[in-house]
């Protein structure tokens, strides 16, 4: 028995080994499907700040309701704003791809898989990661996502961030470790210079809203698998174990 | 009436058939009265968790097929209906995924087993040699399926296994615009790949585990000890080490069959994705073909092989490396076939078998799991080192097999199975 434990636990090496490298981005959430609150405001500051651009072609309003436990008529009144859609509509938007391309110069992508493409870290670093840079069109750049074409749309709430020379707790590449303070020196430290709407802690919590419902948007299933899940596995488990006292019983008397 | 050689219930409706049709001969045959060895171990699970997969993919192909758009423009949309708006769309859809990535799991295992006890030595040649030819059609069926979904990386992954094709020197452009139907992949290679995934693979592949099954029944089953079973009988004819399949091993099978569908459905349920190895990252984007993902890497169950073609840098023989790559990689699934005749060993388990053996097959597993993670990373020259190193394994654990296992002493096999 030693034996097979050790060849299956072989068998399952190369698994570990190939686990997927984390993205290489500065800040990393762990998204909470569980939490509705967080996912009614992520859904919120969507409609509101990213919707304008941003399609979520697979994503049904009715869906996002049903699972965060919102009565339709709120959605329809607060969330719902293009007369042409309807609750058990997608979120689709009125821009054409022609127009993204042409006032952008680059088309806004749908953003229904997002959350599965690029992972929630990347997202909500890219949403944190807006900085000034008047040599851009749009007068930021974004320290995920360089000559980014979309503007800092969360700027109002976040206030005016800009890339400065100063300390910082977390590692930055090519920034040299201080050992007396224990910080990195660093120029590349984003900093907000001129306040938002929210405070700085605050505008953390938002986009973790935001990217938590991104998260969900791209695998709306996954509330259904966490439901599904235990109930399957208890089944077979005790199949499992009725196999095992019947096979037992059978073999008795084979010597 | 009907033949009257056949087995026969007494009386009633099984009688009226077994008139008509063998199905009481049939039931004894391959269940109630095939004798196998009692002393199977940990090992003779896969061949039935196998079948259990196919089932598996086969009825949740199906389902998936009735909401399924095979075309350039639908087919991306498509999977995210049925992931989204299909009642239980998502669990019939990651039931198939998963189910890909499992049924490579228990065939390599079952192969192993295989290589192991020598199951592939005479009488069994052919049960091996339809095992491996299952074998090479379901990577085919992979591969193609593996285009359906439409992503990024169903698209240049196909681009990247269509041009090995291309490789082949003079009618390799022609072959690989063949096999595509169009002058890059396009919505047409994405139809002709859905009727050979849904129709024409499927039924040979059927029809080829019948084959597999038949064989194997004809000659009896392998055991750990591989000794045969039926030089030791009793006077009734009963092989005295043998029990009827059917119920010590259906019941016994029914335990691994719990086990694994525990294991695949904790994978189904929380981690669909395999680590970004059963359902790769990229394919979350629809297929695009003018831009290239940055790292384009086969599904983990072609990686070995990916390797040895990409361990292949230099020309030799006049054959420039491209092609030579394409060649080792052909002839790395080829030397399978042969195995039979490449083992001179008077002795089919491991268990009996020399040192020698017991290293080379070490050292192989070792290499092509080596192999397996190599194909899946970024080529370094390190890298490219190292597989071709493992290559060379590969390649010397078959082909120097007639010498080592002529050589080597083993050990006396018992008359009677073992624990």
């Amino acid at each position: 028995m030693k034996k097979q434990l050790f060849a299956l636990l072989f068998a399952l090496v190369p698994m570990a080994a190939l686990a997927a490298p984390a993205p290489d981005v500065p800040h990393s959430m762990t998204p909470d499907l569980n939490d509705e609150a967080s996912l009614q405001r992520g859904m919120q500051l969507y409609v509101n700040y990213c919707m304008g651009c941003h399609a979520l072609e697979y994503q049904r309003f009715a869906r996002a309701a049903n699972d965060f436990g919102m009565p339709q008529d709120l959605v329809e009144e607060n969330l719902i704003f293009s007369s042409e859609l309807a609750f058990n509509d997608q979120m689709r938007i009125a821009m054409s791809q022609e127009d993204g391309e042409s006032w952008f110069g680059a088309a806004a992508p749908e953003l229904s898989l997002h959350g599965r493409l690029r992972g929630p870290d990347w997202i909500y670093s890219y949403l944190l990661g807006f900085y000034k840079d008047p040599s851009r069109p749009t007068g930021v750049n974004n320290n995920v996502y360089e000559q980014v074409a979309m503007p800092n749309v969360l700027e109002p709430l976040q206030g005016v961030q800009e890339m400065v020379c100063a300390e910082s707790d977390r590692p930055i590449e090519g920034a040299e470790l201080d050992p007396l303070s224990g910080k990195y020196q660093s120029c590349e430290v984003l900093q907000v210079t001129q306040p938002g709407k929210m405070e700085p802690d605050e505008f953390e919590e938002a986009v973790y809203d935001l990217t938590n419902f991104l998260a969900y948007v791209g695998e709306p299933s996954k509330l259904q698998a966490q439901a599904l899940g235990p109930k399957v596995l208890i089944f077979i488990f005790i199949f499992g174990v009725i196999a095992y006292l019947l096979k037992r019983e059978y073999w008795r008397d084979v010597h | 009436m009907g033949n009257p050689n056949r087995v026969k219930a007494e009386s009633g409706i099984m009688r009226w058939v077994d008139d008509r049709f063998p199905a009481t001969q049939f039931w004894q045959d391959h269940m109630a009265k095939y004798y196998a060895p009692k002393n199977f171990n940990f090992w003779y699970f896969f061949g039935s968790l196998a079948l259990l997969v196919l089932i598996n993919q086969i009825l949740t192909g199906v389902w998936l097929t009735m909401s399924y758009n095979p075309s350039g423009e639908g087919a991306f949309a498509s999977l995210e209906y049925i992931m989204r708006d299909v009642e239980y769309g998502w669990l019939i859809r990651y039931m198939h995924t998963t189910g890909a990535s499992a049924f490579f799991v228990v065939i390599y295992l079952h192969m192993f087993r295989g290589l192991l006890y020598g199951s592939y030595k005479a009488p069994r040649e052919l049960v091996w040699i339809f095992g491996m030819t299952i074998y090479l059609l379901l990577m085919a069926e992979a591969f193609m399926g593996y285009l359906l979904p439409w992503g990024q990386m169903s698209y240049w992954g196909a681009q990247v296994i269509i041009s090995l094709f291309a490789a082949i020197p003079v009618i390799g452009p022609d072959l690989a615009q063949w096999i595509r139907g169009d002058f890059l992949i396009s919505g047409i290679t994405l139809n002709r790949f859905f009727a050979l995934h849904v129709v024409a693979l499927p039924i040979v592949i059927l029809g080829l585990v019948v084959l597999h099954l038949i064989a194997l029944h004809e000659v009896g089953s392998n055991n750990p000890d591989g000794i045969e079973i039926k030089d030791k009988k009793d006077e009734t004819g009963k092989p005295l080490d043998g029990i009827p399949f059917h119920p010590y091993y259906t019941v016994k099978d029914l335990v691994g069959v719990a086990v694994f569908l525990f294991v695949f459905c904790v994978v189904l349920f929380y981690f669909p994705e395999g680590g970004g190895y059963f359902i790769e990252r990229p394919n979350f984007e629809p297929a695009n073909p003018l831009v290239t993902p940055d790292h384009i890497a086969p599904v983990w169950y072609f990686t070995p092989f990916y390797a040895i073609l990409r361990a292949i840098t230099f020309d030799l023989f006049g054959l420039e490396a491209q092609f030579l790559g394409v060649v080792f990689m052909g002839a790395a699934i080829a030397v399978l076939f042969v195995l039979p005749w490449l083992d001179r060993s008077p002795v089919r388990s491991m268990r009996y078998k020399g040192w020698m053996s017991k290293v080379m097959l070490a050292l192989f597993a070792v290499s092509f799991v080596i192999l397996g993670v190599l194909g899946a990373l970024p080529a370094t020259s390190l890298r490219t080192a190292v597989a071709q190193l493992c290559t060379l394994i590969y390649f010397a654990f078959f082909l120097l097999m007639p010498l080592y296992t002529k050589m080597e002493n083993t050990k006396p096999v018992p008359e009677r199975v073992t624990g």
